[in-house]
């Protein structure tokens, strides 16, 4: 679940109404976020455990409270300080859903061109989309926040830049039309953008190298291996062949957006196109309020062209994506449990930012009339009926819904094995042994070596969190033996007893549960140790004697 | 009886009134240790035989260092001579130590030249004597005084300021001592008879019962523990969940299945291809045996079709299916893995679908952080209730049931967000103790991009 942090009193701004923090608890809590912490940049900094501060230092930073609230993962649209307030109005009823506008014509054709060099990028990154947001005003905060809407977007939606990068720009320090390649990291040659203002230069291959090691650089090292290995890295370059961006590691120089910025150029490069379109339409959508004409966004058209130079595929961007959408009334108010007359669900759906919507005469009386909703481009995450159902009902209150419970009658039933084990759990307990509660992954080394067993085929981890949890166990008994291990301190003059039942998995190639086959099982198994002044073979002996009475098994000779 | 307690209640057998006024001079002079009579009393007084009043005293020890002024004269009272004796050209360093010795030489230079009785030349290093005579030895007359004082009772014989400047040079300190008086107690006699403990199976079979005296049960202290083994405390929690869902007819589903594919796992239950639980920093993959085997390919091919281009009213993920990717075995992160695949089998079985609830209480994991309170490996509790016309109201009021069995009344719906349900709830309940709200659990209707493929 995301975590967005936001100035309290600059959302409040942004809303136009205070609340006490219980208030707005409240309010996140009906509209389906979470204020996750109330901190400041101060107190982040004492708490933290990495980074101590002098008192100095400490007293430099700001005391302004910071909320920090949880989005749910599918809702690109609440990941800044914009799109929450924005939401969070919607729903109160204070301002209606804007509507965002692409501009028929953009105010320069010529230059609101991208030409992908396709036998290049479908190599390593093939798809790009574009837009241009005009005569925006940024300050400190909107910078700020435009930048972090970027790393929120990138961490998740965009799968760590593997997915989509997004690189924003200047548009007055570039010249379009633009080019989107790839080429040999040698013949890229440009001045990152760096946190000093070095302005040294690099060409693609040394850059990567510095990324790698520089420690200054470490937060971009993880995007290096995205691209290092490829023969093409991709670019993107305006007419005079300056290079705005290297994606999905780092933007040019040249082209940085400053708080002097006025005409934005946003270009998000991909391998996946229809999450390219939903992050391109994410942030216009976020920003394009602070352009002189709110909520609008001028087109960039994106040509595909081969080899011989001919356009192969063409689109404009962004789409900003709407939709209608339709579900029958009966649909929702059944899926809810309310009953919620259309006209009066049709307003529902302005708080949740799927109006304006209408009601419908349905197909036949059966069905009923139905509800006709607006999706926005800020609402990728409706995928179906369902999706505006819920919207409704949050719109409604969840906590306004009247409990009912299913009707049918249906039996209960234990699993047998979960019962044997059960019964023979309570035995064993009253036999004096302590029931243990062990790991199911342990070391190859525990689970044979120090048993004193061959090593035989187990379940593995690729990607263990440490050697101690490298297999899944094929026996109880190095759990039990690490408890006594971990216990010497307890007293054993009277006999210290334990016992497990539970599973171990056993590789196994044929084994069918519901017509698949992963390649193991798992075998339920009871474990007991005896620990004492003797070793006690006789005192176990008794335990295996008591179980089989109790599941009556009688002893036979050989 | 012991020794100690015949000499205690020998020296109180004078008569009603005998007491011993000092524990501690009783001590001296009976030759007995203090510590052992102390005791002894207190033996004596839990069986009244003797009454005790305590009392304490403080007096000042004179240490190793102290004896040798007392003895010898103060550091710097022998520095000063020694340095007066040597007359105008004083003494270096190193002479003066073979003068007076190296540990005398260190405290008793830095006290001359404190109470500017010497002079050090900062040129050459050398001491001298800034008075002709040395002054009168009042540390050595001061621990003097101290030591002659009669035992124990040295606390008063120097004024404050001297007692202060005597600690700080750690020459004396300050021993506070505890002692007794004691008296005759309701049930004293010149003579101790011991009680006893318990009734034995001898006292009874000798008739000695009929004459021993026993000792008074103590209900102030704890019996004897019972002993026996012990269930583990989350599994008897399993236990009592177990019980609650079966009491409202759910029936238990068959979790003994910890590898899992990738395509129960997470494909089957519409959570994307690309979404970041499947990262390997929150899923543990599997090495050996890495792949899964077969699938029921039918649904699979739905399954997969659902992802890519949707169907049944849902515009879907619009976005490539990899079957290298559902493939992946796993440890299971969630056991809705196996409710899915329960959900399955309820949909393809003879005779049609039929309503059902299923729960189950099983282990999973996930590869998060360990801390305090996180480990790779938990339990999760899950029940799920499939029939015609079910809402949301149905699931608030089921899972309001299962609370109330459990004790929480006080519930709150959060709307919240699954890949695989919508719409979605996180559960809150009002903790009585910590007096706030807490999230207690995650609830949703299953999507049809879910159920349509079964």
């Amino acid at each position: 679940m995301p975590t967005v942090g936001v100035s309290r009193d600059a959302l409040f701004a942004h809303l136009g109404r205070t609340y006490t923090d219980h208030e707005f608890d409240e309010l996140a809590f009906e509209f389906g976020v979470e204020l996750d912490e109330i901190t400041s940049e101060r107190k982040e900094a004492t708490k933290s455990a990495t980074v101590k501060l002098s008192k100095e230092q400490l007293s430099q930073l700001s005391d302004e409270v910071i909320y920090k609230i949880d989005v749910p993962a599918n809702r690109y649209d609440l990941l800044c300080i914009e799109g929450i307030s924005r939401s969070l109005k919607i729903f109160l009823g204070d301002m209606d859903a804007p509507t965002y506008k692409v501009l028929e014509k953009p105010s320069d054709e010529a230059i609101s061109q991208m030409t992908v060099i396709k036998s290049n990028t479908d190599t390593i990154r093939p798809y790009v989309v574009s837009a241009i947001l005009r005569d925006v005003t940024f300050d400190e905060a909107r910078y700020q926040s435009f930048i972090e809407l970027q790393d929120q977007l990138h961490r998740n939606l965009c799968r760590q830049r593997t997915l989509v990068a997004i690189g924003t720009h200047d548009l007055d320090e570039v010249k379009g039309p633009f080019t989107y390649d790839a080429r040999p990291p040698k013949d890229i040659n440009f001045v990152p953008l760096t946190h000093t203002d070095e302005g040294r230069e690099f060409d693609g291959a040394a850059l990567m190298e510095h990324y790698e090691t520089e420690a200054a650089c470490k937060h971009l090292k993880p995007y290096v291996p995205i691209i290092k290995d490829s023969p093409l890295y991709p670019v993107v370059l305006d007419s005079e062949e300056t290079v705005l961006s290297l994606p999905p590691i780092i933007n040019g120089s040249k082209s940085r957006i400053t708080l002097n910025t006025k005409n934005v150029f946003i270009e998000c490069t991909a391998t996946d196109l229809t999450k390219a379109n939903i992050v391109l339409d994410t942030v216009v959508a976020m920003f394009s309020e602070y352009a002189a004409v709110p909520f609008s966004v001028e087109p960039v058209t994106v040509n595909y062209v081969n080899e011989a130079k001919e356009v192969v595929n063409s689109y404009v961007t962004p789409q900003m994506y709407t939709r209608k959408e339709t579900a029958s009334v009966k649909f929702v108010n059944s899926l809810i449990g309310i009953d919620v007359d259309p006209e009066p669900m049709a307003t529902l759906c302005n708080k949740v930012q799927l109006g304006p919507a209408r009601i419908l005469p349905g197909n036949d009386d059966e069905e009923g009339p139905i509800i006709e909703v607006t999706v926005p481009a800020t609402r990728s995450d409706i995928l179906h009926a369902v999706d505006i159902a819920e919207d409704i009902g949050i719109a409604h209150g969840y906590n306004n819904i009247t409990k009912t419970v299913p009707q049918t009658c249906t039996v209960g039933r234990e699993q047998p094995l979960n019962q044997l084990g059960d019964l023979l759990r309570e035995e064993i307990g009253r036999g004096g042994y302590v029931e243990v509660l062990t790991h199911g992954l342990c070391s190859t080394h525990d689970n044979f070596t120090a048993l004193k067993r061959p090593i035989t085929a187990a379940v593995s981890l690729s990607n263990p969190a440490n050697v101690e949890y490298e297999v899944v166990r094929t026996t109880l008994l190095p759990g039990l033996l690490k408890c006594l291990q971990h216990n010497k301190s307890m007293s054993f003059a009277g006999g210290f007893k334990l016992f497990e039942i539970s599973d171990v998995v056993i590789p196994d190639g044929e084994h069918v549960v519901t017509e698949t086959i992963v390649g193991a099982r798992n075998v339920r198994k009871v474990c007991a140790t005896y620990s004492g002044p003797t070793s006690g073979f006789e005192v176990i002996h008794g335990l295996v004697d008591r179980i089989m009475t109790l599941c009556e098994v009688a002893p036979q000779a050989d | 009886m012991s020794d100690v307690e015949s000499a205690i209640l020998s020296a109180l057998s004078s008569g009603a009134d005998a007491t011993i006024p000092d524990s501690f001079a009783f001590a001296t002079t009976s030759k007995i240790d203090h510590n052992s009579i102390v005791g002894t009393c207190k033996s004596l007084q839990a069986d009244a035989y003797v009454s005790v009043a305590e009392h304490s005293t403080q007096f000042y020890t004179l240490g190793k260092e102290a004896a040798n002024i007392v003895q010898d004269g103060s550091q710097e009272i022998r520095v000063l001579n020694a340095l007066i004796a040597a007359g105008e050209a004083g003494l270096a360093m190193p002479e003066l130590q073979s003068a007076v010795g190296k540990d005398v030489c260190k405290i008793g230079m830095g006290n001359c030249l404190k109470n500017k009785w010497a002079k050090k030349d900062k040129a050459s290093g050398k001491l001298t004597a800034a008075v002709s005579e040395a002054p009168k030895d009042e540390v050595k007359e001061q621990l003097t005084t101290l030591k002659d004082a009669p035992e124990g009772e040295n606390t008063k014989v120097l004024d404050d300021k001297a007692y202060t400047a005597l600690k700080r040079r750690k020459l004396i300190s300050l021993v506070t001592r505890k002692f007794y008086t004691i008296g005759r107690g309701p049930s004293y006699a010149p003579q101790r008879v011991k009680k006893a403990a318990d009734l034995t199976h001898e006292m009874l079979t000798s008739g000695k019962w009929k004459t021993t005296q026993f000792k008074e049960y103590n209900f102030q202290t704890l019996g004897e523990s019972v002993g026996g083994g012990y269930l583990h405390p989350l599994l008897k929690v399993r236990a009592e969940f177990r019980k609650i869902l079966m009491e409202m007819g759910f029936e238990e589903m068959p979790t003994n299945k910890w590898v899992e594919s990738s395509f129960w796992n997470f494909d089957s239950l519409f959570q994307p291809q690309s979404h970041p639980a499947r990262d390997a920093h929150d899923t543990f993959f599997i090495k050996e045996p890495a792949a899964t085997a077969s699938v029921p390919e039918d649904y699979y091919e739905r399954v997969k079709s659902m992802h890519e281009i949707g169907g049944s009213g849902s515009i879907g993920y619009r976005t490539v299916f990899e079957r290298q990717e559902a493939m992946k075995n796993l440890l299971r992160t969630h056991t809705t893995a196996v409710s899915s695949q329960m959900l399955y089998k309820l949909a393809n079985r003879e005779g049609g679908f039929k309503p059902a609830r299923y729960f189950s209480i099983d282990r999973v994991f996930r590869n998060e952080s360990m801390d305090a309170t996180h480990l790779c490996e938990f339990h999760q509790v899950e029940g799920l209730v499939a029939d015609y016309n079910l809402s949301l109201g149905d699931l608030i009021g089921t899972i309001e049931t299962f609370f109330r069995k459990i004790g929480i009344t006080q519930l709150r719906f959060k709307p919240a967000f699954n890949p695989y349900t919508e719409p979605s709830m996180e559960v809150f309940g009002y903790h009585p103790d910590l007096k706030k709200w807490t999230e207690i659990g995650n609830s949703g209707m299953f999507r049809p991009e879910m159920l349509a493929p079964m």
